[in-house]
């Protein structure tokens, strides 16, 4: 008898009692993956590495607005029953801060002779090392590793940063996160510059998506048509429904080979596991799951059988989170709306509210500015490169021989708007908002982009600037 | 052509001097200078060091490559000082918020300093001080300014490597926020309604107070382009007394234009 059973549209799936959640968890981290996942700290619900089941926010709500953020109890022990917090999956996928490379200066030969005469040996040879061994091929930016650079004031050896090698799996991506990690793919994967950090972090990426059953007070994803079901076929590796209904259950479903790999564990042990189907077996299956009896008693209750019941219940989840959006917006082509409108006065109005704070780049799952800054020791004979999250509200983020392009908070509010809205659209094909409310919610005086935008339709000025 | 030998090539080129100067402050600043452990033995091997009361009573004789300036001028004779002290020195950097902006003893400037006078000494004819405590700035050109009450140990270190270097320090402008949000930290205003001033507040502490769940106050003075009429407005949602905002901006950046405008007259 098989544990799992076909979704109707064939997928390989079962339904895991909460205690599933801790085998999940267990057999993402026996293949080696680096479990990141939702967690209470400083009364919010942040991403952060797991080990166990019991670290997810179990029985945890938040209630967000504009400008606040308060987690809540709920009266069941959901896992997953708040909306989106403060951080993004891009924390890990594009770190805060990344040092990039490494250079060391040997002092010796040359012009430093006289100075460190005991290392003339030294300083000597890297003379004969033909000029900057980066024209050999050592250090062009993509592939990894050393390179050296003489002569001059000594040696220079140039260490790049190698590739993270530790594999992530993300546990609770919904679906508006699963469209920001798609438009970043876009922009650091697939563009005209590809990320090698960023590549490597996402190449390695497991990915167990949630069926969003619990949108938050700002969030707009079925304005953004990002949500709140997870699409077939959106870049998953599992998803989950997590129903409260009844038995407080979970349906999974498996997106790619490796989730049904995965998937198969939770049906049953590893060597036993005969349990998964992806055919289209009909499936009828209110019966109980096979495997049960293969177990030892510490073992969470089995998996089972998805029925129809599971699939409804999971269904109406979703419905019933389409109706709940904190927010909406009027989407329709406001790509063209902004580019006529760049001199409303609604601009003004925002900018005398804005506090060019930047937080609201930071929490956006898409925005991916990043400025690059080299520090150096007092000796000189060491320095870093490091790249960190920069944003588009700061004045160095425009800064142009002797000073910056949009120096009114004005104009970059304007910028970051447009260029989240309309220009996105031109440069990278999609909008890059998803809809998860993070800008609203985050933003320390409330400025609500979707209020913004209904401004700006509501009294469409193109053409001329109104006085 | 000379004919005399090459008696000095041999040897290494002389050290730039430092000079660490002091005006109205308290001191904290310049001990973040000492505060510098692991970077002690290399600093005293890249500068020679000049002219520092609290390291040493030694002084050495100007010019000097490197002047920092800590405290703020609030007497007569500082104001005569500091105008030698710009002659003397090539580049001349102020540490910490009296240097910059007046510190906290700039909140003379919104009283009248004869009343202080008569309040604190017996004989106050004695007492030879001016009106008001300004920051270097209004009385010299200065080469750079970091901000903080202390300065951050490793902005120091930036400055003074970027000078050894030639090069222009890496010190952001923008709000504590950015730097707070790279450290991944919850927000303390929006999630706990704990009342913060990091996002008109220059970044270069690291987030230090929100890290530990305290709201921002002020330190580092004012952000590149700080909106504090908006921030108030929040403060206030988050029922913050109008005396309280007054004075957390009111405190060691009293005197900076946008902190000294947005707290109210006393």
């Amino acid at each position: 008898m098989t544990a799992a059973v076909s979704a109707p549209n064939g997928v390989a799936s079962c339904v895991i009692p909460p205690a599933g959640l801790d085998v999940l968890i267990r057999a993402l981290r026996a293949r080696g993956y680096r479990v990141v996942g939702p967690t209470v700290r400083n009364r919010a619900i942040v991403y952060e590495e797991l080990t166990a089941a019991a670290q997810l926010p179990v029985g945890w709500t938040d209630v967000q607005d504009g400008a606040t953020y308060r987690l809540e109890r709920r009266d069941d022990d959901a896992r997953f029953g708040y909306a989106v917090g403060p951080h993004s999956w891009k924390q890990f996928l594009l770190p805060p801060r990344l040092r990039l490379l490494r250079v060391r200066r040997t002092p010796g030969g040359g012009a430093d002779a006289g100075q460190d005469g005991g290392d003339g040996a030294r300083g000597g040879g890297t003379e004969d090392d033909g000029g900057y061994a980066g024209k050999n091929g050592g250090y062009d930016g993509s592939s990894g590793g050393t390179a050296t650079a003489g002569p001059g004031p000594g040696r220079l050896d140039f260490e790049e940063e190698p590739p993270p090698t530790t594999r992530l799996a993300l546990i609770g991506v919904r679906s508006c996160e699963l469209h920001a990690i798609a438009i970043q793919d876009r922009i650091l994967v697939a563009g005209r510059y590809p990320d090698r950090d960023y590549t490597a972090r996402r190449e390695g990426l497991f990915i167990v998506a949630l069926n969003c059953h619990e949108p938050g007070g700002t969030c707009f994803c079925v304005s953004m048509d990002t949500g709140p079901a997870v699409r077939q076929g959106s870049g998953y590796d599992l998803v989950l429904s997590e129903i409260l209904t009844g038995e407080h259950r979970f349906l999974v479903e498996a997106g790619t080979g490796r989730g049904a790999e995965v998937l198969a564990e939770l049906t049953g042990p590893p060597a036993a596991n005969t349990g998964v189907t992806t055919g289209s077996t009909g499936a009828d299956d209110r019966t109980a799951a096979g495997g049960a009896n293969s177990r030892s008693g510490d073992e969470p209750a089995p998996a089972r059988p998805a029925t129809s019941a599971d699939w409804e219940a999971a269904q109406t989840g979703v419905e019933r989170a389409v109706s709940r959006m904190g927010r909406t917006l009027d989407a329709d082509n406001l790509r063209d709306l902004l580019a006529a409108n760049l001199e409303h006065p609604r601009w003004d109005d925002v900018a005398s509210r804005c506090l060019t704070c930047g937080n609201c780049t930071m929490v956006c799952p898409t925005c991916f500015c990043l400025t690059v800054e080299d520090v150096g020791d007092l000796a000189g004979g060491e320095a870093e490169r490091w790249r960190s999250w920069e944003s588009c509200f700061s004045l160095d983020h425009s800064y142009l021989h002797g000073g910056p392009v949009r120096g009114s908070s004005r104009s970059r509010y304007r910028q970051w708007l447009t260029h989240k809205f309309a220009t996105w659209h031109d440069q990278f094909g999609t909008s890059g908002c998803v809809g998860c409310g993070r800008c609203i919610t985050w933003c320390p005086v409330a400025i609500d982009v979707t209020e913004e935008l209904t401004a700006i339709r509501a009294n469409s000025v193109p053409g001329e600037p109104v006085s | 052509m000379t004919t005399s030998p090459p008696a000095t090539s041999t040897q290494a080129p002389p050290r730039p001097t430092l000079a660490v100067w002091k005006f109205a402050s308290c001191d904290g600043c310049q001990l973040t200078l000492l505060d510098c452990e692991d970077e002690l033995l290399s600093l005293a091997d890249a500068l020679d060091i000049a002219v520092f009361a609290e390291a040493s009573s030694a002084v050495v004789a100007g010019p000097y490559d490197l002047s920092l300036v800590e405290g703020s001028v609030s007497t007569p004779e500082d104001a005569e000082r500091i105008q030698q002290i710009r002659a003397a020195s090539r580049r001349l950097v102020t540490i910490g918020a009296c240097a910059t902006a007046g510190g906290v003893q700039a909140l003379r400037d919104f009283a009248d300093v004869d009343d202080f006078l008569a309040a604190v000494y017996a004989t106050p004819d004695y007492i030879s001080t001016l009106a008001t405590s300004t920051p270097i700035s209004a009385h010299v050109r200065v080469d750079f300014e970091l901000r903080g009450c202390p300065i951050d140990r490793g902005q120091l270190l930036e400055v003074i490597s970027a000078f050894l270097a030639r090069r222009r320090p890496t010190i952001s402008s923008a709000s504590v926020c950015t730097e707070c949000k790279r450290r991944g930290n919850v927000c303390v205003l929006v999630a706990h309604g704990t009342p913060c001033l990091g996002p008109v507040t220059h970044a270069g502490c690291g987030a230090l107070c929100p890290s530990y769940n305290r709201g921002c106050y002020g330190c580092f003075g004012p952000m590149e382009s700080p909106n504090t009429t908006s921030l108030i407005r929040q403060l206030r949602v988050l029922r913050m007394s109008d005396v309280d905002i007054d004075r957390v901006f009111h405190t060691f950046n009293a005197a900076a234009p946008a902190f000294r405008d947005a707290g109210g007259q006393p």
